[in-house]
């Protein structure tokens, strides 16, 4: 039962997956309903570029990979807001794969790398150094501390972002230090997750846990919750079933998604059946159209 | 009926002033050369047709407009890109009903720039609590905002608007969409916190149902038509400038009503061809 905890790097890969996966659980809660779901996938292929680039220009992998995906996520968000005719989904899909082609490009340009590319993109938990973890560390309490002094910011920004200045709500100053959060949960997501497999890390814990509540703030503390344990449940049962361990972490979080859709299917038809109003996600009787400006 | 005349209101103090006001979006102007002085304690009705800038007009007091020429004054003091010294409600069609939040939650949301901490403040929470209970939604504090009614919801985000105590509330068609009683116990709330020496400014559709309830009615159309009470300002050629359609008015019972021209259409339209456009909205 304890039998991997006797290996250090597999100790090391758990505390890994379950703080990743806690960690991408929090800031994917804003991303999703965002409906950004899809800058997680983006924002990792963009960073890969950056990976790419930091290593031909021999700088520190965490600093360069950090800047350029900052960088990324706020021309994202500029290209986006400047002009209102290129939606979201767009700008990152120009921007992401523009960046992503250029990583592409720079190691087929210097064949000789020695270096392996792999663990980027797919994720090489087992190969997390100290360093990686106090990385990890520094990134997710400067998250944690930027996420709770935001908080109720962050939260009338992404509800609201056309009424929240009217509110004294900063939403320029939110935005900008929300792509900073980003890029810094993404880099140290990357070589545990992989480029591949982090979009799943961001998007399915809040998913899952939108299904179980209606309330804001219990969404992010479940959706932390199911992120951690998908993280230290995936990791620490690919010792047995001898499975990549960011592949078997997505497995285990997909199959926590599914157990919550018959959750909320079965506990929508008892209330239903019982006459209550609205069980989480009660469906729009009617859809509204957007129309702020006249 | 609401009280025939607003809470005293004061001349001398205006809450909103917009002199000589070119402002819209993208380079493109939608209200051209607008004065228009509000008092503080008025309660104002701002009517048109859709895509007349009413909106707009709210935004340009909120200071959420490209402004192109003139300034906007709030209480005397230029309105900038900052912080609004209003409460504002908009439109229930532009918010995200599937949106995890609790009314409570909403309701809190009107002092999210307050503090650093996760948790709002004791005496914002505590002001939450009278404001729910004053607008009778207390008890559904723990709901979700889908779960609610029209009125509700309403009520929610005014909630938010007054969290802050606003001296000055902006409302974008607080009545749209919800049934007659609602409507009612609407502008009889509003109607009270004016009586309360809140300014309120509300745009509107409904001319009789709302409109001319009201103690003064601005008609917008890329520019200020008129303004004044319903009945100077219920006239055939004022209405005509500003929705572009005919329409008839007639006094009953001491009321200024107006009614449409109805169309005709299909089979039954005959040989009377429809005249114009309707230019207010169902």
């Amino acid at each position: 039962m304890f039998e991997p905890l006797q290996y250090e790097f597999f100790q090391r890969g758990l505390i890994a997956a379950t703080m990743v996966g806690g960690l991408c659980g929090l800031i994917g809660v804003y991303v999703v309903l965002r409906k950004m779901s899809y800058i997680g996938h983006g924002l990792s292929h963009a960073i890969f570029g950056g990976a790419v680039v930091s290593y031909v220009l021999s700088i520190n992998f965490y600093l360069g990979a950090s800047a350029w995906g900052f960088l990324t996520a706020l021309l994202i968000n500029a290209t986006t807001r400047r002009r209102k005719f290129i939606a979201a989904d767009a700008a990152i899909g120009i921007i992401t794969t523009a960046s992503f082609a250029l990583g592409v490009a720079l190691i087929s340009r210097y064949r000789t790398f020695t270096r392996s590319f792999d663990a980027a993109l797919f994720g090489n938990i087992l190969g997390v150094t100290q360093n990686d973890l106090y990385a990890l560390y520094a990134v997710s309490a400067v998250v944690l501390v930027l996420v709770l002094a935001l908080y109720r910011r962050l939260l009338f920004t992404t509800f609201d972002p056309e009424v929240a200045p009217f509110y004294g709500v900063r939403t320029e100053w939110i935005d900008t230090l929300f792509s900073l959060i980003l890029a810094g949960t993404i880099v140290v997501s990357m070589q545990v997750m992989g480029v591949t497999l982090i979009a799943a890390s961001l998007v399915i814990p809040p998913v899952t846990a939108r299904l179980l509540t209606n309330s804001f703030s219990r969404l992010m503390a479940l959706s932390v919750i199911i992120g951690a344990l998908c993280g230290f449940v995936g990791m620490y049962a690919s010792f047995y079933v001898d499975v990549s361990s960011g592949a078997n972490i997505v497995l285990v979080a997909a199959a926590a998604f599914m157990l919550a859709m018959l959750y909320s299917a079965v506990s929508r038809r008892l209330a239903t059946a019982r006459g209550l109003a609205a069980p989480p996600l009660a469906p729009s009787p009617a859809a509204r159209e957007h129309a702020l400006f006249e | 009926m609401l009280h025939p005349v607003p809470h005293e209101i004061e001349e001398a103090r205006p809450a909103v002033e917009l002199r000589g006001l070119t402002c819209g979006y993208d380079g493109v102007p939608a209200l051209s050369d607008v004065n228009l002085t509000i008092a503080a304690g008025d309660f104002v009705g701002l009517v048109g047709p859709s895509g007349a800038g009413k909106t707009t007009l709210l935004r340009a007091i909120l200071g959420a407009v490209e402004v192109y020429r003139g300034q906007a004054y709030v209480e005397g003091r230029p309105v900038s890109g900052g912080r609004a010294r209003a409460g504002y409600v908009p439109q229930l069609e532009t918010i995200d009903w599937t949106f995890p939040v609790t009314v409570e939650q909403v309701v809190l949301m009107g002092r999210a720039a307050d503090g650093w901490l996760p948790w709002s403040p004791r005496a914002a929470r505590e002001r939450a609590q009278a404001i729910m209970e004053r607008l009778g939604i207390a008890h559904l504090a723990r709901r979700h905002i889908r779960a609610l009614s029209g009125g509700q919801q309403q009520r929610a985000f005014l909630g938010r608007a007054l969290v802050s105590n606003p001296r000055l509330l902006l409302l974008d068609e607080p009545t749209a969409g919800v049934d007659i009683k609602t409507r009612d116990d609407i502008l009889h709330l509003l109607d009270e916190l004016n009586h309360e020496g809140v300014t309120v400014i509300m745009t509107t559709h409904e001319l009789n149902a709302v409109a001319a309830h009201l103690p003064w009615v601005v008609c917008v159309n890329q520019e200020i038509i008129a303004e004044g009470p319903p009945s100077d300002v219920y006239k055939p050629a004022i209405l005509k400038r500003t929705y572009g359609a005919d329409m008839a008015v007639f006094e009953y019972e001491g009321m200024t009503l107006v009614a449409e021209t109805p169309h005709r259409l299909g089979r039954a339209a005959g040989p009377h061809k429809a005249r114009g456009r309707n230019g207010g909205q169902a």
